[in-house]
């Protein structure tokens, strides 16, 4: 096999075993690897409670992880969400995918609850269970260290251990498989950290093609503003988003009740950049380079985080932003949840909590000790545990990120129909609605927006299971993706073939998340986006969203995605996309 | 949304009313007009996941030279122009009207040539692509040809055909730029006169088939801010599309601004200047091609590595690509355009600036691609007369 190992190995915790699998290749074929891949296999235990021990966390890398192909460094983290209950992943950087591919491994299976805390290490010819009692409620960077010769590490920290609903996996210290609350599944397994290093090679079916290739997609990226500008994420990081949210009027600001932020001039990438001189790093094999990192290792703040700690939180303190972020990547919490947590509970309680005291209310939420410890328990139970839901700016019980859906109604749209809750990266639509890649769209109007969702969902679910960067896709297309694709694997596809499979990839997460019993009115925005009575007291300053524009929406989205109306796959189409014997 | 697109079209000469068939797709499809052909792109958007569609008959001088290097390219033309290398490619040639084999074609490509019927673009976000695409194919397959003609010339290898073909594209009256009247006078010291001074910069260099609307971008410094038109915006719909940018980099607003940003500030940093124009005018981007140095290494690398000073017209030619890149023509152009009028980049086109307002940089646009065209057809006719005269 070309791009791919062809061997996954599966890991069963309860009886410290392994074993190794290997898939057929039409399971490569027609999952391709990372996202993909991991759905494939989520798929029988997905009615699981996300705390069985039988529930799966998968790890899969995809066939270009770990080669030379631009962007090659992910890979994809998954179970069913402890916060959403829907799938649960996360694409992530850092070194992880890269290491695996290099034992042998596409990807984990990992099953199982063990009596004991323990750790897993991997290497090219052995899965070892190590004690980890000594090392239990360790924060990620300790764990790091004890690790610091297993290669790369995906660690959990106290928040998983107590139990926080949207505790993330660490990676290598400072990148985050986020968002879905995925801490709490190796929590749940005991086990406190995976190590993989390996030494082996990908074997790659045309190489000079694909040196040809790599150069037709560096020459794009090399000409994107977004990424390679003077001011895109190669200079300045994600963070570079900063001051066009706000000029666009939509930064999310004190929990979504205004879009702009009096102090964006102070809090922008600039004035980090400025302060910190931070030095560029990445994922591995990328180029881009987009994380920024200072001389004494301090992470700067991307731009969900940095928007987030600001803004919605009304918090106009930079080096509080920089101690929230590395709080929030010591325990093994999301920011974006941990921020709008604090949000909606200052929005409840009427009172802003002082920039001072939000690093120790960070530590009392991971360690679920003291005046905020019930806040683990994510925005949206919290805020219906008080009586007041409308104060939980979430989809799915997930809590959006730093977009506001008001400034762009395909965002709107995307945030609703996303398979695992109020995510701005499943169809990425600010690529349109605001850096105008690959050409702008109309971003007050919902015409078109259903099908560009539904594309650009399969655009990313193959960019997801490839692996490669969704920021890529600023420059490049599938098109000159799929030329990589066949030159690593020596499988002949085209950009509208893998289309095809990112359409199959994201009808079958709808089909997992349906038989959770996730429908259409699941799809859904809170109801302060569309200005209704109660909340209209918001100062807003973009208009609400027409709830029957975009309900039509959701309804058209529905038809190109091939669900029926009440947003729940049909047999038809299942059998269309091959997926009728899963 | 389609009476946009046809009207572009049009005024940029790139089809005649009547012809262009477009088809947008959400929920459900639409269609600008009825056409016979609908039935066959109906069963070509089946088989992709697309949004929007574009066929259309391209205008002439493009019909000619389209389908004259559609029937001599062998199945794929490959232009080597810097927006073809960048963003095409290569444009594949359909020889049947058959949907599924289009479709086959377009999986891997933004466009496909049908010769002698007409191009097919699409768009997977908006019609805007397959608008963009089919003006890159016309532009590319003009480009291609006059260059084409030229490099044969030199070699003695142009058949009868070629010639023929020749003759008929160059009586044509084709996108001749014109102009006679003046732009708004500078200083422009205030935002609104500013942005009314690129607007009508941008406007008139379309107009007047300078430079097709896409292909190009314009900025202005007041103070301490540079106005940058947006990356993706037209020249002449410039309305909502510039940004200002702190030239300090106090902000990152500018994320949006125009690949070029790095090159607009570059030449700024070195020559002072405070209105800067850039297009892609046809005939200077074919004499920057035009190279007669026999067996250089750099051959097919001219691009990124052409190291001679090359000049058309006396104005300076440099490498580049677009953006930031190692090769990027910020690196190149800055330094290239003291004590110039212009700097042409190889194979992609023209930069020129000016002080006061536009003025300067539009007419040394609108002159040395003049220039550049005479000098063409004067370098044809002293190609022909040599040769006739050896023979
Ligand atoms: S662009 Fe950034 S996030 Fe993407 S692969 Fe590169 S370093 Fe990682
Ligand atoms: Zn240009």
């Amino acid at each position: 096999m070309y791009g791919w190992c062809g061997k996954i190995a599966r890991i069963d915790l309860t009886s410290q075993t392994w074993e190794v699998e290997k898939p057929d290749i039409s399971i490569y074929q027609n999952f391709i690897g990372g996202r993909g891949l991991a759905g494939y296999y989520l798929s029988p235990h997905i009615h699981r409670k996300w705390h069985a021990p039988e529930m799966p966390l998968l790890i899969f890398a995809g066939p270009l992880t770990g080669t030379t192909s631009p962007t090659p460094g992910r890979s994809t983290f998954m179970s069913r969400s402890p916060l959403t209950g829907t799938i649960g992943d996360s694409s992530v950087g850092g070194c992880f995918g890269t290491e695996l591919k290099k034992t042998g491994f596409d990807g984990l299976i990992i099953t199982g609850r063990s009596r004991r805390n323990i750790g897993l290490e991997i290497t090219n010819t052995s899965v070892q269970f190590v004690p980890a009692d000594a090392i239990h409620g360790m924060t990620t960077s300790q764990v790091q260290a004890c690790c610091k010769d297993h290669g790369s590490v995906a660690a959990i920290g106290p928040a998983a251990e107590n139990g926080v609903r949207f505790s993330n996996i660490i990676i290598d210290g400072h990148y985050a498989a986020g968002r879905n609350g995925l801490g709490l599944i190796l929590a749940g397994k005991k086990l406190k950290y995976i190590a993989v290093t390996g030494t082996g090679k990908i074997r790659i079916f045309d190489p000079e093609k694909l040196k040809d290739e790599r150069e037709n997609i560096r020459r794009l990226m090399a000409a994107s503003p977004a990424i390679f500008g003077r001011f895109g994420i190669s200079a300045y990081g994600t963070g570079a988003l900063y001051d066009l949210m706000d000029a666009r009027n939509m930064m999310p600001t004190d929990n979504f009740q205004k879009t702009r932020f009096a102090h964006a001039w102070s809090m922008n990438a600039h004035a980090y950049e400025k302060q910190y001189k931070p030095g560029k790093t990445g994922c591995r094999g990328c180029h881009v380079q987009c994380k920024k990192i200072t001389d004494s290792g301090r992470s700067i703040p991307e731009f969900e985080t940095m928007s987030h700690f600001s803004a919605l939180i009304n918090n106009h303190d930079r080096e509080t932003v920089m101690e929230a972020n590395r709080i929030c990547n010591e325990m093994g919490m999301d920011t974006i949840s941990a921020a709008s947590v604090l949000a909606c509970r200052q929005e409840i309680s009427g009172k802003r909590i002082p920039s001072q005291n939000i690093v120790g209310a960070l530590l009392e939420i991971a360690h679920g000790k003291g005046e905020y410890a019930n806040l683990g328990m994510g925005s949206a139970r919290l805020a219906r545990s008080c009586g007041r839901p409308d104060a939980a700016i979430t989809v799915k019980q997930q809590d959006l990120s730093a977009y506001d859906p008001r400034g762009a109604m395909g965002m709107a749209l995307a945030f609703a129909v996303s398979t695992r809750g109020a995510c701005h990266l499943r169809a990425y639509p600010i690529s349109h609605e605001i850096l105008r890649k690959p050409v702008a769209t109309d971003r007050f109007r919902f015409t078109g927006k259903a099908r560009i969702i539904k594309i650009n969902e399969d655009v990313n679910a193959v960019a997801d299971s490839l692996t490669a960067c969704k920021f890529t896709f600023f420059a490049a297309s599938l098109e000159e993706y799929a030329a990589v694709f066949s030159a690593v694997t020596g499988h002949s596809l085209t950009g509208q073939d893998l289309l095809k499979t990112g359409e199959r990839i994201c009808y079958h997460e709808r089909m997992m998340n349906a038989k959770n019993g996730f429908s259409r009115k699941d799809d859904d925005l809170p109801p302060r986006f569309f200005g209704e009575p109660e909340t209209s007291q918001s100062a807003a300053d973009l208009k609400p969203i027409d709830r029957k524009a975009f309900q039509k929406a959701v309804s058209d989205y529905y038809t190109v995605r091939g669900l029926d109306q009440d947003g729940m796959p049909v047999a038809e189409k299942i059998k269309e996309l091959g997926l009728d014997g899963i | 949304m389609f009476r946009e697109f046809e009207d572009k079209l049009l005024a940029a000469g790139l089809t005649e009313r009547s012809s262009p068939v477009m088809g947008f797709l959400d929920a459900s499809l639409e269609w600008n007009r009825d056409d016979p052909v609908i039935p066959i792109l109906e069963e070509v958007i089946q088989g992709l996941s697309i949004n929007s569609i574009l066929f259309s008959k391209p205008a002439e001088p493009y019909r000619t030279i389209i389908s004259y290097l559609a029937r001599t390219s062998g199945g794929v033309i490959c232009p080597e122009d810097c927006e073809t290398r960048t963003f095409l490619h290569d444009l594949p040639v359909c020889r049947s009207m058959d949907s599924r084999e289009i479709a086959t074609i377009l999986k891997n490509r933004k466009g496909v040539i049908l010769p002698d019927v007409g191009l097919i673009t699409y768009g997977m976000v908006s019609l805007e692509q397959a608008y963009v695409t089919f003006s890159s194919i016309c532009f590319a397959c003009f480009v291609k040809f006059f260059s084409d003609y030229l490099g044969a010339l030199r070699n003695r290898h142009v058949d009868e055909l070629l010639q023929k073909t020749f003759e008929q594209v160059a009586n044509m009256p084709g996108p001749h730029p014109s102009f006679s009247g003046a732009l708004m006078k500078g200083p422009l010291d205030s935002e609104r006169m500013v942005l009314d001074a690129m607007d009508e910069a941008g406007r008139l260099t379309v107009e007047n088939r300078l430079v097709d609307s896409y292909f190009g971008n314009i900025s202005c410094r007041l103070g301490n801010t540079l106005y940058i038109s947006q990356t993706g915006s037209s020249l002449d719909n410039l309305a909502g599309c510039i940004d200002p940018i702190p030239m300090d980099g106090s902000s990152c607003t500018g994320i949006t601004a125009s690949s070029e940003l790095d090159a607009h500030l570059g030449i700024i940093r070195e020559t002072g200047c405070n209105t800067i124009l850039h297009g892609h005018p046809r005939f200077s981007v074919i004499l920057s091609m035009d190279c007669d140095k026999a067996h250089c290494e750099q051959r097919g690398q001219c691009h990124i590595r052409c190291r001679e000073e090359r000049d058309v017209c006396r104005i300076p030619v440099v490498p580049g690509e677009v953006g930031t890149g190692v090769y990027g023509l910020c690196n190149t152009v800055p330094e290239a355009i003291k004590d110039h009028d212009g700097v042409i980049v190889y194979g992609h086109g023209l930069f020129t600036i000016g002080n006061e307002d536009f003025s300067k940089p539009f007419f040394n646009l609108f002159h040395i691609e003049k220039q550049c065209r005479e000098e063409y057809f004067r370098r044809v006719a002293d190609l022909l007369s040599r040769q006739s005269a050896g023979h």
